[in-house]
């Protein structure tokens, strides 16, 4: 039997044009660093561009030209004009969405696909949604005149890069804080191209500044005495580095951290919606996705159906050159990951798990990992219990319901969880016994401005999104 | 004619709602001038591990019980303790060298603080909870949930109004509570356990240590199993310390000013969002 094939349908860059060097944006203006290190394309390794190492000295700079905006423009500004800007901003993006969802997958290896359908739309929204709260902010449920902290020093991972910078500036800005963001090494391309949206949208200079570099620039922000509050989202290890490095400062800090989700099926449930939402939770963006499926909890009934039909799914997951708009599973951010990802699987085979992955050529140049699935794992695994942040499902089983939210909750993460299932008392009981931030029913790895996102126990401070996020900016947080 | 003598009370710890000693088999004492007051227990280490395993297995419990069931256990715990008034009052008056009218009002006020959270539990959802309108076809919604195990290093005074006022917001909303007393006036917490113990409170919801808060303070910041601490009563100079501790396993801290607003209720709080798809 013939079977149709996929034709290539890359989309274009021509609607990017990438600079040979950027500088760094501070007091709305691009400065050029002494120091340079390369943006690598990972699906390719090809060189992108050259970014700067921001410095000690850039560090201060940012801080008080940030200060200075704020004492002098932002916090002086109406609310209600103060939102506009962020209007224009979300209307910007908009506008220049399909360049920016290229340039991120050019820059990050996730398919164009999730860029220009996940990440950017979600960017404007974000935009759209903050500004609007500019000017209500005494209904925040945070007191009737919540103040803003001032200077807020934001930290973000490589995983959605234009995204995650929109979680921090949006609402940082909405409540009248003005921001030094530092982008994560490996994707700076999107955060410099929003500097020039801030330019384009004349949001007075200093609001928004942009320190590209290494951990060092990040832990200078941190530690700068001018620096009222951090947000930072990235690994638990450096969230723990952060949470003693305030802790005699006073600053006050939300942090989005790992996670180690359980995706779980009962034997109710719709098996083939569910296998998808399977595939959802833990290939969406490679795996690199803090609150991804990536616990597998199957009911013991169900789980040689699930295992076939899954593997079968996973025989038509398209991997290959991100720009392809057929493409599923895009590149490994950075050789480092990859590396990573590579050390917990292969732990995972030594510590008695069975690993299996489709057919799947990955291409010579770049960093790539097959999809792949652990069968056989207990919860004493590494896999089972450490953060992999990679395409690597670990899949556990559970008889009763009962032993099935003993085994979801059974890590010190709590970020989110799974529940499939066609039974309305039994998913209600289940969201009520999770301890995690986020609860998925019958879908999985959806985001928005307006839902609260954050996690349990060391998975995180605070939420972000909603109104539950406004508080994080605000002196005394969220109370009345 | 002999005067009768006195039946003394032994002061000893709340732990899963039983009074033991401290397995260390310490005490110290506490003098009024030189009159000799009491020997409470000096809790130790191992006293406090069993104390939040004790909070601990009593966490699902408490939070899985219904919200009304919650906060009419907290009004029974007024209504205990406003019997037991004399008895507060003279301890009080005692260790804090003020006057009956002072320990009254500190009474008074304690008592009243209990009600007031009380009629809290069942409104935390309502209005702390929410519902998002996501941009696609999700029912969305955010809910209040009690952290967990929450460490109380209650401050030295006033003994009794202090020690409830970081307990009740922790309580009313499903955590569970280690609470390390006033060092110099110990008196009135060991009291209020035997309050907790007739009020309906489920044993090892609320577990009350005696001793020296500094030498607990650290083990209690590095504990594993504790989710969250008020370190209200912990000397300023050794917060820092405590935070970082703390970040061992990103421990919630939190010291708060003297003002009761509903701030101390909502920090012990997690946010909870739960989306389900909508369809036919």
């Amino acid at each position: 039997m013939s079977t149709f094939d996929y034709a290539p349908a890359p989309e274009s860059r021509a609607i990017v044009s990438i600079d040979s060097a950027y500088g760094l944006f501070i007091n709305g203006k691009f400065v050029p660093g002494k120091t340079h290190f390369p943006a690598i394309n990972p699906a390719t390794g090809e060189k992108l561009s050259k970014i700067s190492q921001a410095s000690t000295a850039d560090v201060n700079k940012a801080v008080s030209s940030a200060r200075n905006a704020y004492q002098k423009t932002w916090s002086k500004m109406p609310p209600a004009e103060r939102a506009k800007y962020l209007y224009r901003i979300a209307r910007i993006l908009q506008e220049r969405a399909r360049e920016f969802a290229v340039l991120e997958t050019l820059d990050n290896g996730k398919p164009i696909r999730e860029s220009r359908d996940v990440d950017i739309p979600l960017v404007a929204a974000h935009f759209f949604y903050h500004a609007g709260w500019a000017d209500k902010l005494q209904y925040a449920g945070c007191g009737d005149n919540p103040k803003p902290h001032g200077v807020v020093g934001a930290i973000i991972p490589w995983n959605f890069p234009l995204l995650m910078l929109a979680w921090k500036i949006a609402p940082a800005l909405a409540t009248g804080n003005t921001i030094v963001l530092k982008p994560a090494e490996t994707t700076s391309l999107t955060a410099l191209l929003f500097a020039q949206v801030c330019q384009q949208a004349e949001l007075p200079a200093g609001v928004v500044n942009i320190l590209t570099g290494d951990g060092k620039v990040g832990a200078a922000l941190v530690n700068h005495p001018d620096v009222d509050k951090i947000a930072f989202t990235g690994s638990t290890d450096v969230g723990k580095t952060i949470a003693r490095s305030v802790a005699h400062s006073g600053k006050s800090l939300t942090l989005e951290l790992g996670g180690k989700g359980a995706n779980i099926i009962f034997e109710d449930a719709a098996i083939d919606e569910a296998v998808e939402g399977i595939v959802n939770g833990i290939f969406f963006n490679q795996g690199h996705v803090c609150c991804a499926g990536s616990r597998l909890l199957v009911q013991e009934g169900i789980h040689d159906e699930v295992l076939d039909k899954l593997k079968r799914r996973m025989s038509q997951i398209r991997l290959g050159d991100p720009m392809d708009k057929n493409t599923d599973i895009g590149a490994i951010n950075s050789s480092e990951q990859l590396a990573k990802i590579k050390e917990l699987s292969a732990a995972g085979i030594r510590e008695g798990g069975e690993s299996w992955s489709p057919e799947c050529a990955l291409p010579d140049k770049g960093f790539w990992f097959p999809p792949t699935i652990f069968t056989g794992v207990t919860q004493a695994h590494r896999i089972a219990r450490e953060e992999i942040f990679g395409p690597v499902l670990s899949v556990l089983t559970f008889r009763t319901p009962q032993e099935a939210m003993e085994k979801a909750n059974n890590t010190p993460f709590g970020l989110s969880a799974g529940i499939w299932s066609e039974k309305g008392s039994r998913i209600l009981w289940a969201a009520k016994h999770l301890q995690a931030g986020v609860i998925w029913a019958n879908t999985f790895n959806k985001f928005d401005p307006t839902s609260p996102f954050g996690g349990y126990k060391e998975s995180g401070w605070g939420r972000e999104g909603g109104r539950h996020g406004l508080g994080a900016y605000f002196k005394g947080g969220n109370h009345d | 004619m002999t005067n009768r003598i006195e039946v003394l009370k032994t002061y000893k710890l709340y732990i899963n709602g039983q009074f033991p000693r401290s397995e260390s088999g310490r005490v110290y004492e506490i003098k009024v001038g030189k009159d000799f007051i009491a020997n409470p227990a000096q809790a130790s280490r191992k006293d406090l591990r069993d104390a939040v395993t004790a909070a601990r297995g009593a966490q699902s419990g408490w939070a899985g019980a219904t919200a009304y069931n919650r906060g009419q256990i907290l009004y029974r715990i007024a209504e205990m303790l406003e019997g037991r008034t004399s008895q507060f009052v003279e301890e009080i008056s005692l260790l804090e060298k003020t006057t009956t009218a002072q320990a009254k009002a500190q009474v008074a006020q304690s008592i009243d603080r209990w009600v007031w959270y009380a009629g809290w539990a069942d409104k935390i959802a309502t209005t702390f909870g929410v519902t998002n309108p996501v941009a696609g076809p999700y029912y969305n919604f955010t809910v209040p949930e009690p952290m967990g195990v929450v460490g109380i290093l209650a401050p030295e005074k006033p003994s009794l109004l202090g020690l409830v006022d970081c307990l009740a917001p922790v309580l009313v909303s499903g955590n569970t509570a280690i609470l390390v007393a006033s060092h110099s006036a110990p008196l009135t917490a060991i009291t209020f356990a035997e309050v907790l113990a007739t009020s309906d409170l489920p044993a090892g919801v609320c577990n009350i240590l005696t001793g020296i808060k500094d030498e607990l303070a650290p083990w209690m910041a590095s504990h594993m199993d504790i989710n969250a601490m008020d370190i209200s009563g912990a000397a300023k100079k050794n917060h820092t310390a405590l935070r970082e501790a703390g970040a061992d396993n990103l421990k919630r801290i939190f010291a708060f000013g003297e003002k009761v607003k509903t701030e101390r209720m909502i920090s012990f709080l997690e946010a909870k969002t739960i989306w389900h798809t909508v369809g036919i």
